[in-house]
Formats: C-alpha cells, sequence, structure tokens
C-alpha cells in the first residue's frame, strides 16, 4: 500500500493484483501517522482501511497451529 | 495473498479435527444429539462450504449458519422503500451489488432499473457520493445497509458531505447491529444454540467488550474468528473446549486483526454520525428492539426518509419463503420447500439465495457437490 493524498488520507492498495483507491482514515491516529502506513498491510472493506494486520499476532496464531500438530505427532498420531 | 496459503495447509487442519472429536467425547456428544454451534457471519458460512469444513467435522457438532449476512437480513420492505426513491424524479439510487437482486414486495431493485430507474451500483460509499458531487443536478441516494464493519464507512463518507456541503446528497440508512440480533434469537423459546463463531470483520471495529452479554447473561462461549479454513476450525476447537471445561467467555482467535477495543477510531466515526437506538425489521426475525442504527439529528438533512415520499410499510415475506426459520438455525436450507427449485441465486425467492454470504446460496452452489460426494447415509442427516 502507499500514500497518494495524504490531506484527505488516501492512498492506493494492491489487492491481490487488483488496485484501488482506499480511504486510510480508520488506519491512521496518534501512534499511526499516515506516513508510516506505506508498505503496512491492511483489512480493506467498501473501499476502507479497517485495521492495520498485526504481522507478530498473525505468526503467533501459526505458530500455535504448528505446534498443535507437532504435540499430535509426537503421540503418534497422523500429522 | 498474505497470511492466506498457511491457514488453509490441510496438514495443519487434522489435529485440530481430532481435538474437537476428544473434547465431543468428554462432552458425551455424537451424531445423535451434537452440539449445535452458530457461526453467525455469512463470511463464515461461505469459507464453511468453499472450503468443505463441515466435512471434516466429527458427528457430535453441527454447524448451523446464523443471521449476519447482512443482505440476507433485508426486509422486503426496505426494497420497496429504495425502489418508490430510486423511481422519484431526478434521483439516482446507488448500493451495493449483491442488494440489486434482494426481492421486494412485487419487484427489486434490478427489475426497478430495467424500467428506466436511474439504480447504480457502487464499490464504496464515496464513490456515491462522488457521483453526486459530479451530478449537481440530480439527488443522489445510498441505501446504506450492513453491520458494525460498514457503518464507518457510511458515516465518514456523511462528515466528507457535510464539510463540503454536498447538498443533493442522503442516504436511506438501514444499518444494523450484530448483538442484539443474538439475544433475540437465545431470547427464543426453541433456541438451541450452544456457542458461537462470533463474526470477524464486526469485531475488527467494535471489538470484543459488546459480546460480554452473550456469556455472562446467557451463558454461551463466544470465539471471534477469522475467515481462512484454519481460523474457523481453531475458533470452534476453543468454543468446544470451553464447553467441555463448563465455562462460557468471549474469547479472540482472530487476534492478527481484531484488537480486544476494536477499531476505536472507526466506531468513534459511527458513534458521531449515528445513534445505535434504532427499532429494526430484519428478515424472518421480526423488530428486533435498538439494533440498528439511525442518523444523529446533526445528520437529519442527510436522512432520504425526510426527503423523499417512501411507503415504511412492513412487508411479509413470500408465504412459500423459509429465509427466517433458516436464519434463525432452525432449518437446514435444503429442507425448505422451494430450495432449489423456485428458488435458485438467478431467480431468488428469498434473499439467503442473493447473496454469496446466504447459507441457502452457499448451500446451492458448493452444497450440491458436497452432497454428491457424501455416502447417502450421511446425507439423509441433512434432510
Amino acid at each position: 500500500m502507499r500514500v497518494t493524498d495524504a490531506e484527505r488520507k488516501l492512498g492506493v492498495v494492491d489487492m491481490g493484483g487488483v488496485t484501488r483507491t482506499v480511504n486510510l482514515a480508520c488506519v491512521v491516529d496518534a501512534e499511526h501517522p499516515i506516513d508510516a502506513c506505506a508498505g503496512t498491510w491492511v483489512l480493506v472493506h467498501v473501499g476502507f482501511a479497517l485495521q492495520r494486520v498485526d504481522e507478530a499476532e498473525a505468526a503467533r496464531t501459526l505458530e500455535l497451529l504448528r505446534a498443535l500438530g507437532e504435540a499430535h505427532a509426537r503421540r503418534g498420531e497422523e500429522p | 495473498m498474505k497470511h492466506v496459503d498457511e491457514l488453509r495447509d490441510p496438514a495443519l487442519a487434522a489435529p485440530i479435527t481430532r481435538d474437537i472429536a476428544a473434547l465431543l467425547a468428554r462432552l458425551g456428544r455424537t451424531g445423535a444429539r451434537p452440539l449445535k454451534i452458530m457461526e453467525v457471519c455469512g463470511g463464515h458460512t461461505h469459507a464453511i462450504f468453499r472450503f468443505g469444513l463441515g466435512e471434516v467435522l466429527p458427528p457430535g457438532v453441527e454447524l448451523v449458519h446464523g443471521p449476519g449476512c447482512p443482505v440476507c437480513v433485508l426486509p422486503a420492505g426496505c426494497i420497496d422503500d429504495a425502489i418508490a426513491v430510486a423511481e422519484a424524479p431526478g434521483v439516482t439510487l446507488a448500493t451495493f451489488g449483491d442488494v440489486m437482486r434482494v426481492p421486494g414486495s412485487r419487484k427489486s431493485l434490478l427489475d426497478a432499473r430495467a424500467q428506466g430507474a436511474d439504480v447504480r451500483v457502487v464499490y464504496a460509499p464515496t464513490d456515491a457520493l462522488q457521483i453526486a458531487r459530479e451530478a449537481p443536478d440530480r439527488e443522489v441516494v445510498f441505501l446504506a445497509i450492513g453491520f458494525e464493519t460498514t457503518a464507518p464507512s457510511t458515516a465518514l463518507t456523511l462528515l466528507d458531505a457535510e464539510r463540503e456541503g454536498v447538498e443533493n446528497f442522503s442516504i436511506l440508512c438501514h444499518h444494523i447491529t450484530v448483538v442484539p440480533a443474538l439475544c433475540a434469537l437465545l431470547d427464543a423459546p426453541a433456541a438451541e444454540i450452544d456457542g458461537f463463531i462470533g463474526p470477524g470483520h464486526v469485531s475488527v471495529v467494535i471489538g470484543l467488550e459488546p459480546y460480554a452479554v452473550i456469556a455472562e447473561r446467557y451463558r454461551k462461549p463466544l470465539v471471534v474468528a477469522g475467515f481462512e479454513p484454519l481460523d474457523v476450525l481453531s475458533a470452534l476447537r476453543m468454543v468446544v473446549q470451553q464447553l467441555a471445561e463448563g465455562r462460557a467467555a468471549v474469547e479472540n482467535q482472530y487476534r492478527r486483526l481484531v484488537a480486544p477495543q476494536g477499531n476505536p477510531v472507526a466506531w468513534g466515526a459511527a458513534m458521531e454520525v449515528f445513534e445505535d437506538t434504532a427499532d429494526r425489521e430484519w428478515r424472518g426475525l421480526g423488530i428486533i428492539p435498538r439494533s440498528g442504527l439511525a442518523l444523529r439529528p446533526r445528520f437529519a438533512r442527510f436522512d432520504a426518509r425526510a426527503r423523499f415520499a417512501v411507503p415504511g410499510a412492513r412487508v411479509e415475506d413470500h408465504k412459500a419463503c423459509q429465509c427466517g426459520e433458516v436464519l434463525k438455525g432452525a432449518l437446514r436450507p435444503p429442507e425448505c420447500k422451494v430450495f432449489g427449485a423456485a428458488c435458485t441465486p438467478e431467480t431468488p425467492i428469498g434473499a439467503c439465495m442473493v447473496s454469496s454470504e446466504g447459507a441457502c446460496a452457499a448451500y446451492f452452489n458448493y452444497g450440491r457437490l458436497a452432497a454428491a460426494r457424501r455416502p447417502p447415509r450421511a446425507e439423509a442427516r441433512h434432510g
């Protein structure tokens, strides 16, 4: 994602190959200035970015899933 | 796309379903008396069918499809109101594509367009405002539907319209909120829901706190889930685990996008423009008190109901249609008399067949394949 109009809080996002201008107002706050938006992954709904993807939490969800698979494997079950 | 491939890995699904089976055994649940877990959100219904999750689950749990598809719960009267506005002289009505085929009492917005009304499909509410800016001689009305996920987008669009002084723009507001509908389902005498897979994108906006009533007053577990197959399975495991441990809590599986407090900027914008006090009619569920968003007095001039004559009537659903029972989770789509025969996605009688997120459309588009693969005995269970 890249910012195209900082004043109106607009940016262009790539959605699996389709690009579209989206409104970034909901993902900009004191801790996350508009200039910091470029390159981040966001959830987009009807033309508005609704939230930034928390990369650390995404990794943790996958870790938990893999750990569950490994625990089952140790108990001698099919992976 | 990122965070997608891993969350569709079948090798990671097997341990989750085995855990679910073990928990169900602990609970003594079998195919004869399965747990009924409702996935509230139409996006989850779609994912469950697209990835065939129903086929990998142990027989002791059944997924019941809930009322969280915004198009499916639009009452026919709301469509009649939109058609009345669209057919007024000088009006352009804009709305989302999947609303076009929802049946009103006499016709759909698609029919109205074919008969000459200026009805446009937009991707975003801001596109409707842009039409208004470019055509100052027309009255542009946005039919605003959707849950808490969509309300901030409508609100921010209205804040733009107010700031710019766009006078020829208004909305027909039918935004609704999810928790009052869940409470209405649980208050119904025949309610047989053991727990909920909570809506992911609504929760991105509102966070977890609004669901506390489900756990505290009704003692039902609710786990907010993402939309990939392993998200849904993991959330189901968390719900069944709570039941096995005799707990009822609100938990969050969709941590990569749902913060406990939601998105205060997004919901703050919605609450600046709307108040969550409106009694709203839901298709099949009737009028649910305080389940809708209404424009605050400061935004009254953007209310299309004040600018145009709208019937505002309650319209009974089509007699043959059993969407109401489907939306309450009391009936499986193939058990409906008109499913797949008189009612198909091309010529829907009920709204659940219209949206791709609707339970009937999901059964029609994906379920037939599953039914063909399933042995006859298992098929009988699904009617």
